[in-house]
């Protein structure tokens, strides 16, 4: 039982987001990286479209309101939500592609973040339950989130955008790891 | 029927002059003193292989006919304490005080306009609303040992039971308020994750609190139920009693004491100086004292004659002047120890030590001790792990990142215990022993990347994390692998949760 050892999981969809980001990387002895599996692209069309309403709406009301009541000048206000949304719409997806998770042998890896980056591990047997939730928005994206809670709150292990079939599986994976596996506190 | 008055008689009868220590593991003797450990009456049902004191049973059903005794796993229910109710009978009053404190105008023109029969007829009234309160409340308190789990089950309109896991048992406190101690009665308290204030036993007699306390332990422990109130409290070994001078002397050298202190005296004379209104330097001198108060001789009250010892059911702290509390943490609880150095003890060579346990709001064992001292208290409360004593500080290029304080950061990692420090002038060092590791994480800002640095958080069990900051990017990302391998590996060698099984 090596840590490390990709599992079989975590194809589908998978994004071959940068491979290994530090040159320590293969200083572990016999350790292969991990097999990340990106996000499918649901969420980020979600997000994306979401944005486009917002911001949409912002700069039709940043556009027309001021042009009504003062000078038509004032409609050049509209610009400054299009901006907005021209850069979030790479923001987005370059948040979108950082976001990466594996499963490896024993424990759960997630990666996020562009500049503030942030890598969680959570081994298998000290969870305590895992939570598939889905709201009315990203029910009709048919988008599922799966979360992990620890007796720890701090720990925040939380992969978005899932897949429903995909956030099942890892669930009823996640659940049966971490019953073989089972630690408590 | 269960009050602890009437099965003194038939339990005390029953264990006298047994012969001490048939039943339990040889390093477990039962308390010397013959006072029986469960207050309930013996179940006729129940077998206890051939111990010496099996004898008088067959007295037992005759004189137990409670009611609760009549299935085999039934267990019996136990009131409180009956000096209960006139803790709870303050509730009303207080509600009224705390309206007039409130309100002090209206209580005024209220109060002006009592005549004595108004006021006699008002207690009156009040008196008995509040004896039949704190009668009913404590009428409808129950609490049960099971085999497996405390049951406490209170409410009059809102019924409410909980139940609590032995073996999940994080720690047990025994409390005396100094109220409590005149009365001779305490409170005892079970730590688990998730508990609220309302799960505890307030009040229980004073030996009954820390007969059931034994009885708890020896049950989460993993005795068999049927011999588990006869096991008695196991005995303690001192290892470590604060003398009171040093106590003192501590908290002189406290910057937190002389800091309240200074506040105390200083804000309130400028403010006297500006404004020349009375009730506002008051209104701000009277917590700033309480707070300066509450730094200084609080503390030494609360921290006098801080004892701790050592027994097979884990750490026993006792604490306090006026009010006395009696903590046990068993073994395998603690979550993280932290050794903090204030600076002025750093010549002194003195520490304070602090732990976490889940579900627990205790966090001292040591309020002051020598170095040394603290370190082979560490040993004992984590076992196998001796302080590091060689840290490695964060690369050179961290002073950009946190000019002066990247010195206080240190890491050290050994087989284990993950230790981290901070701090420049009040050094703290944290350690997890890897079992207690819940979940590992590295973070790394747009600046500590320019840099090359990254942080390494460390998620225990008790909501604390312990953070390694300012490392080397590459030496994190390597950290943060071998620490997810080490808490998982590192859980196989921890003892179970019951200790004894």
């Amino acid at each position: 039982m090596e840590t490390g050892s990709p599992d079989d999981t975590g194809t589908a969809g998978a994004t071959e987001a940068a491979a290994p980001r530090e040159a320590a990387g293969p200083s572990g002895p016999a350790r292969r990286e991990p097999v990340w599996t990106g996000l499918p692209p649901g969420l980020l069309r979600m997000r994306r479209l979401l944005l486009v309403v917002w911001l949409g709406l912002l700069a039709v009301a940043a556009g027309l309101l001021p042009a009504l009541f003062l000078e038509p000048v004032w409609a050049a206000l509209a610009f400054l939500p299009l901006a907005l949304l021209g850069w979030g719409w790479v923001m987005l997806e370059r948040n979108w592609r950082s976001w990466r998770y594996a499963e490896r042998a024993d424990d759960l890896l997630i990666s996020r973040g562009v500049l503030w980056r942030e890598e969680t591990v959570v081994p298998y047997g000290r969870m305590q339950l895992v939570e598939v939730t889905s709201g009315p928005v990203e029910r009709h994206f048919g988008l599922a989130s799966v979360q992990l809670h620890t007796a720890a709150a701090a720990t925040d292990a939380t992969i978005p955008g899932l897949d429903p079939a995909e956030a099942e599986r890892l669930r009823d994976r996640l659940t049966e790891l971490g019953e073989a596996r089972s630690a408590g506190l | 029927m269960s009050g602890p008055g009437s099965e003194e008689g038939t339990t005390g009868g029953g264990t006298t002059g047994h012969a001490p220590g048939a039943t339990g593991p040889a390093d477990r003797a039962r308390t010397p003193d013959g006072h029986a450990p469960n207050g309930a009456p013996r179940q006729p049902g129940r077998t206890t292989s051939g111990t010496p004191d099996h004898a008088p049973e067959p007295a037992g059903p005759a004189a137990d006919s409670a009611p609760g005794t009549s299935g085999t796993d039934r267990a019996v229910e136990r009131r409180l304490h009956p000096v209960t109710p006139l803790r709870r009978a303050w509730a009303p009053v207080a509600v009224l005080v705390g309206w007039a404190v409130h309100d002090p105008d209206q209580a005024q023109r209220q109060l002006t306009r009592l005549t004595t029969t108004h006021l006699l007829i008002g207690l009156a009234v009040l008196i008995p609303a509040a004896a039949l309160y704190g009668f009913l409340t404590w009428w409808f308190t129950h609490y049960a040992v099971t085999d497996t789990e405390l049951r406490i089950r209170t409410g009059l309109l809102f019924r409410r039971t909980a139940h609590i896991r032995l073996e999940r048992i994080q720690a047990i406190d025994v409390t005396q308020p100094l109220l409590a101690r005149v009365a001779g009665v305490a409170k005892l308290k079970l730590d688990v994750i998730g508990t609220g204030k309302k799960d505890e036993l307030a009040f229980l007699g004073a030996d009954e609190a820390r007969a059931l306390r034994a009885e708890l332990l020896a049950r989460a422990a993993g005795f068999a139920p049927e011999t588990a109130h006869e096991v008695g409290e196991a005995p303690a070994r001192q290892l470590l009693r604060v003398p009171p001078g040093v106590l003192a002397v501590s908290l002189l050298l406290t910057g937190a004491t002389w800091g309240t202190l200074l506040a105390a005296v200083v804000v309130p004379t400028l403010l006297w100086l500006a404004t020349h209104n009375l009730w506002t330097v008051l209104a701000t001198a009277l917590p700033l004292v309480g707070a300066a108060g509450a730094s200084s001789a609080g503390r030494f009250v609360g921290e006098y004659d801080w004892t701790v010892a050592e027994s097979p059911d884990g750490l026993r702290i006792d604490h306090g002047l006026l009010d006395r509390a009696h903590e046990t943490v068993p073994p395998g609880r603690v979550q993280t120890v932290r050794i903090v150095e204030p600076l002025l003890w750093r010549r002194r060579r003195w520490v304070r030590v602090e732990l976490d346990v889940a579900g627990s709001s205790n966090s001292v064992l040591l309020p002051v001790a020598p170095r040394e001292i603290a370190e082979s208290v560490v040993a004992r409360v984590l076992p196998g792990v001796t302080v590091p004593t060689e840290l490695s500080r964060p690369p050179r290029r961290a002073a950009r990142c946190r000019p002066l304080w990247w010195r206080g950061h240190g890491l050290a990692v050994t087989d284990a215990v993950f230790a981290a420090r901070h701090g420049l002038l009040r050094r703290s060092l944290a350690l997890v022993p890897h079992a207690k590791v819940q979940s590992v994480r590295l973070t790394q800002g747009p600046w500590r990347r320019a840099l090359r640095l990254a942080d390494v958080h460390v998620d225990t069990g008790a909501n604390k994390t312990v953070a390694a900051r300012l490392r080397d990017a590459g030496e994190a990302a390597e950290l943060l692998r071998s620490q997810a391998e080490r808490s998982r590996t590192g859980r196989r060698d921890a003892p179970p949760d019951r200790w004894m099984a």
